[in-house]
């Protein structure tokens, strides 16, 4: 892949989350698709105004449970019927309810661990470098005071000026411009 | 209780007038000024004099671990006091102990936040960091108590020259996969949480190492919304797969003891019984950590009275539970004619080690529960200081009656022995008191402490007003 090279795209910085999902809103409706925002904390409805609704991370979870369910029971079948039977007590080989508990955690320890590291991956995390980090105002604020929207230049509809204009409408602290 | 109580006549400005409930959060926190205070903590170059004084402490009483555990290594299990008919001693007690003060943390973080209780958020962070740091000392003890830890990886099933496999149908076996995957889910359940305050100490660190290890621990977190929907919803899940995980933790713990058939152990009433005591014990033991650490570090705004009384709330709940299943341990052994259940109540009651049941009726029961009922008491930081260890010393007692008086005199009178338990036991124990402080004090150094993008939630300038920019400013007229 050739080195990405010249503008990542507008970045706006806005003061309130009221103004960030506003704007956001207006530029689905412009047609915008190509973008996204970054808050300090989770905003709800600007994930609406970007129509992002469905993730898979409690698919990946549910699958994760799931083998770790089959990987814990079929584990402790076969070490006590097949594998090393031992007659305790007389009980059957196969007992199963006190096979419940190591098959009830081996569950847990796989949906968690499904859920914590599908979620980073999903999220296409580490990823210690990004064009945003260039934005002289996004590490100030991001993670601390500041709500940020960026339309992506990639974007069919991006064109600088005119989408520059576009953004400044809703009257944001700064509009920058980011390289690669 | 406290919402129908009388409302304190002088006006409070922690005081919400509404409910007369205590503020969750100070009055006039800003996004920033909240992030501040917390990456402060963490940022400065200048270490206060006091935490180096009490690293420099703990850090001795430490030692004690190292010294302790190479003689264990030297010598083996018989330099502590566990014999036959008493083979389980501190080491059990203590692991118990420990890994039941972790379940407040497990609580805090999972089962209220399902519940949407948002007062967690200042206390959660800490009270995780306190469940790792309680199952790293409970942790040792099993693992010492099997006499070659170096062996322990036996507990594991894998393949193996000697052809020799675990075994499913016992609660020790439970135990290695209960304990496992406690420790393994709480370590990701505490790191996920921090990964976008590790973000925001990224950006403010001016140290380029703080910068360096913030930003690779961080992950390069930049806050987009996509990523935070996913965020909240993997942690909602692992809240969600926590809370049963933390109650069958301690229910494989006290089947440890109720699978076994000793008099006093045979119980099914030990389940929820743990479970409760545990969730007691850790959140006195939260108290004992935060009733500190927000004088010291100053975080009254954020970690105010409010949490201190809900906190005290949950523990006169939980130890109301315990006091019932008390009650009804003594109510079983008359109820069910067991001589020997009848025998082992009675000696536990007024035998050689009867006090050790009266002081554990003493500090669990008799000042807690009756002191708590009162609101003026829940909000006094000293006495909840005070009553934190009262609990604490209360709760380990409980499992040393559990475990030693069952033991020292069963079945057989002519196989009844005693326990005394060795310098060794105690400068172990003392060890991991040291240990957990060590560990906690470089948490609060090093790490954020408080949830700072939770915190930002709880504040009023979150509420999104439709309309945007006009709509903020008439709203900013109307204040």
């Amino acid at each position: 892949m050739p080195p990405r090279e010249g503008v990542y795209g507008l970045l706006a910085e806005f003061n309130t989350p009221s103004e960030l999902v506003h704007a956001t809103e207006m530029a689905h409706r412009a047609g915008y698709r190509r973008m996204e925002c970054y808050t300090p904390y989770p905003v709800e409805q600007a994930a609406e105004a970007l129509r992002f609704h469905k993730t898979r991370v409690p698919l990946l979870c549910l699958l994760g449970g799931l083998a770790g369910l089959t990987t814990g029971s079929l584990l402790e079948i076969w070490i006590n019927v097949w594998g090393y039977p031992l007659n305790l007590r007389a009980m059957p080989l196969f007992s199963w309810p006190a096979f419940v508990v190591p098959a009830y955690e081996m569950t847990i320890l796989f949906a968690g661990l499904s859920a914590a590291f599908g979620m980073i991956a999903l999220n296409g995390l580490p990823q210690l470098y990004h064009p945003l980090f260039n934005a002289p105002n996004f590490a100030s604020g991001a993670t601390t005071d500041k709500f940020f929207l960026c339309l992506e230049a990639n974007d069919p509809r991006f064109e600088g000026a005119k989408t520059r204009e576009f953004l400044e409408q809703f009257s944001p602290v700064s509009v920058v411009e980011v390289d690669h | 209780m406290a919402t129908q109580g009388p409302i304190p006549e002088i006006v409070d400005p922690m005081i919400d007038p509404r409910t007369g409930e205590y503020a969750v959060i100070a009055p006039g926190q800003t996004f920033k000024s909240v992030t501040q205070k917390i990456a402060g903590i963490v940022l400065t170059s200048n270490t206060p004099i006091a935490w180096m004084g009490g690293l420099f402490l703990a850090a001795t009483v430490a030692l004690g671990v190292v010294i302790a555990v190479t003689w264990l290594v030297l010598k083996g299990v018989g330099i502590w006091g566990i014999t036959i008919p008493g083979a389980w001693g501190f080491a059990i007690i203590n692991f118990v102990w420990w890994i039941g003060i972790g379940h407040a943390g497990t609580l805090i973080s999972a089962i209220l936040l399902l519940f949407k209780q948002t007062w967690r958020n200042s206390i959660n962070r800490f009270a995780e960091a306190m469940t790792i740091f309680a199952v790293v000392c409970a942790g040792m003890f099993p693992l010492l108590h099997v006499g070659r830890p170096w062996l322990g990886y036996w507990l594991l099933p894998y393949p193996n020259t000697m052809n020799v496999w675990p075994q499913f149908r016992s609660p020790l076996a439970w135990d290695v996969f209960a304990v496992s995957t406690y420790a393994t889910i709480s370590v990701v359940f505490w790191y996920i949480g921090m990964i976008p305050d590790l973000g925001t100490l990224r950006d403010r660190a001016t140290m380029p190492l703080a910068k360096y290890i913030y930003g690779m621990l961080s992950l390069g977190w930049r806050g987009s919304t996509r990523h935070w929907i996913r965020y909240e919803s993997a942690s909602l899940l692992l809240a969600g797969l926590s809370t049963p995980l933390v109650l069958s933790v301690h229910t494989t713990i006290s089947f440890d003891f109720a699978v076994a058939a000793m008099a006093g152990w045979h119980t099914t009433i030990f389940p929820p019984y743990f479970v409760a005591g545990a969730v007691y014990s850790g959140f006195a033991m939260v108290l004992t950590l935060a009733i500190p650490i927000r004088k010291f570090y100053h975080l009254e705004d954020l970690v105010t009275l409010r949490h201190l009384d809900n906190m005290a709330k949950v523990m006169l709940a939980t130890g109301s539970i315990v006091g019932y299943g008390y009650g009804m341990e003594v109510f079983m052994s008359w109820y069910s004619a067991s001589h020997w259940e009848f025998f082992m109540m009675w000696n536990r009651m007024f035998g050689p080690m009867g006090w050790a049941y009266w002081v554990l009726i003493l500090t669990n029961l008799a000042i807690p529960l009756t002191t708590l009922w009162s609101r003026k008491l829940r909000v006094n930081v000293g006495y909840l200081f005070f009553l934190s260890f009262v609990v604490n010393i209360g709760m380990w007692f409980e499992r040393f009656v559990i475990v030693v008086t069952s033991l020292y005199r069963d079945y057989l009178p002519s196989s009844w022995g005693t326990y005394r338990a060795t310098k060794w036991d105690y400068i172990l124990f003392i060890g991991t008191w040291g240990l957990f402080t060590t560990l906690f004090l470089l948490f609060a150094r090093l790490a954020p402490m408080i949830p700072m993008s939770e915190i930002r939630m709880m504040l009023p300038q979150t509420k999104v007003r439709p309309g945007g920019a006009d709509a903020e400013a008439v709203a900013q007229e109307a204040l």
